[in-house]
């Protein structure tokens, strides 16, 4: 599976939820199929966009909070599965795009390639939903029921090491964080 | 264990005053009353992390999300926690309330603590994070919520120092 197919078959379930992304193909991916203010690309600080995650759910438990992730940020920060696992916030479902690879600082293999099984670590830090899920179909009826749920998720899905040409996204990070601040803030206020 | 739980409950009830909503913490012998009386708190969400660069993007998330957070955390917490307060903190402009107990300072008795200790204060220096320090009780309120006023002012972490002489009864 294409990591652009993937996004491009779960872009309706998420499309309205709050969204953190980590940098890089997945940031630039999303961005292309269409930017909105309730997305948030963490271009820095590798392996945070689940403890972001984690604290606008624990935040605004009223919402549904997106975080897409990879196996290279992941690993960067193994504890956050512990530490989500803990707190189980219902309205986080954690999606790991897994490639093996660092692609987008050339294309190193990551651990995964080597065995390490993320939707097991998932399993043994007591996500109490785990599932791993390689077509663009099947994944989006993942998201859809996760999202439709109310039990903390992480989907890993295998896709190949291929990223988009360009890596460009037409948004200084700053205006997207103001940004993303406005949208939650409207969103609170429609509480 | 000479924690001062009078003084601990001094800085819990000014975090109060702050309208603090979320603490991030990770166990360490100065912070254990703290973290109590957090976990003891149904009006605060108390987060055990298991690394305290965690602790920064949980932070991050609940400022995004217009909830106000502190950071319990020791000074070597801070020193593991510099790479996302470079590259999420500072880059993205986000206001942190970092309480900071200053172990391996004046008064230190055990070796370990002492390399951290004495490189603490230059490296929030480099970083250009504002320091507090706090060391006794009775400007301990006005400090934290000055701290986190100009934290949110200038949309930059800022440090609170717990000290020996507020932290430690001999």
């Amino acid at each position: 599976m294409l990591r652009v197919d993937a996004l491009q078959a779960i872009y309706s379930e998420v499309e309205d939820r709050i969204v953190v992304t980590i940098m890089g193909a997945v940031a630039a991916e999303l961005y292309a199929l269409g930017h909105r203010s309730n997305f948030f690309y963490l271009e820095h600080a590798m392996g945070l966009a689940s403890s972001m995650g984690l604290g606008i759910a624990l935040a605004m438990p009223r919402h549904k909070v997106v975080v897409i992730d990879g196996d290279g940020s992941l690993l960067m920060n193994l504890g956050t599965l512990s530490t989500m696992a803990r707190y189980r916030p219902g309205n986080l479902v954690h999606i790991v795009f897994d490639n093996g690879s660092l692609l987008s600082v050339g294309g190193f293999p990551t651990a995964t390639a080597t065995g390490t099984d993320l939707a097991g670590v998932a399993r043994a830090c007591a996500i109490p939903q785990v599932m791993e899920e390689d077509t663009p179909r099947r994944l989006k009826q993942a998201v859809a029921d996760a999202l439709a749920g109310e039990t903390l998720t992480t989907i890993v899905s295998k896709v190949e090491a291929i990223g988009p040409m360009s890596f460009h996204m037409d948004l200084p990070l700053l205006e997207n964080r103001f940004q993303f601040k406005r949208a939650l803030e409207t969103l609170r206020h429609q509480e | 264990m000479p924690v001062s739980v009078a003084n601990s409950q001094v800085i819990y009830d000014a975090l109060k005053a702050c309208d603090v909503k979320i603490i991030s913490a990770l166990p360490e012998t100065w912070l254990v009353h703290l973290i109590r009386m957090a976990d003891d708190d149904p009006e605060v969400t108390l987060v055990r992390v298991a690394k305290e660069e965690e602790a920064i993007g949980i932070s991050a998330g609940a400022h995004l999300a217009g909830v106000n957070s502190a950071l319990l955390m020791q000074n070597h917490g801070f020193l593991a926690a510099i790479n996302p307060i470079v590259s999420l903190a500072l880059l993205y402009k986000i206001p942190l309330l970092m309480l900071i107990s200053y172990r391996g300072h004046m008064g230190e008795r055990d070796p370990w603590q002492t390399q951290g200790g004495m490189v603490t204060e230059p490296l929030l220096r480099a970083l250009g994070i504002p320091i507090w320090h706090l060391s006794g009780p009775h400007d301990a309120q006005r400090r934290i919520k000055d701290a986190q006023t100009l934290a949110h002012a200038a949309l930059s972490p800022v440090a609170v120092l717990l000290t020996r002489e507020l932290m430690w009864e001999e």
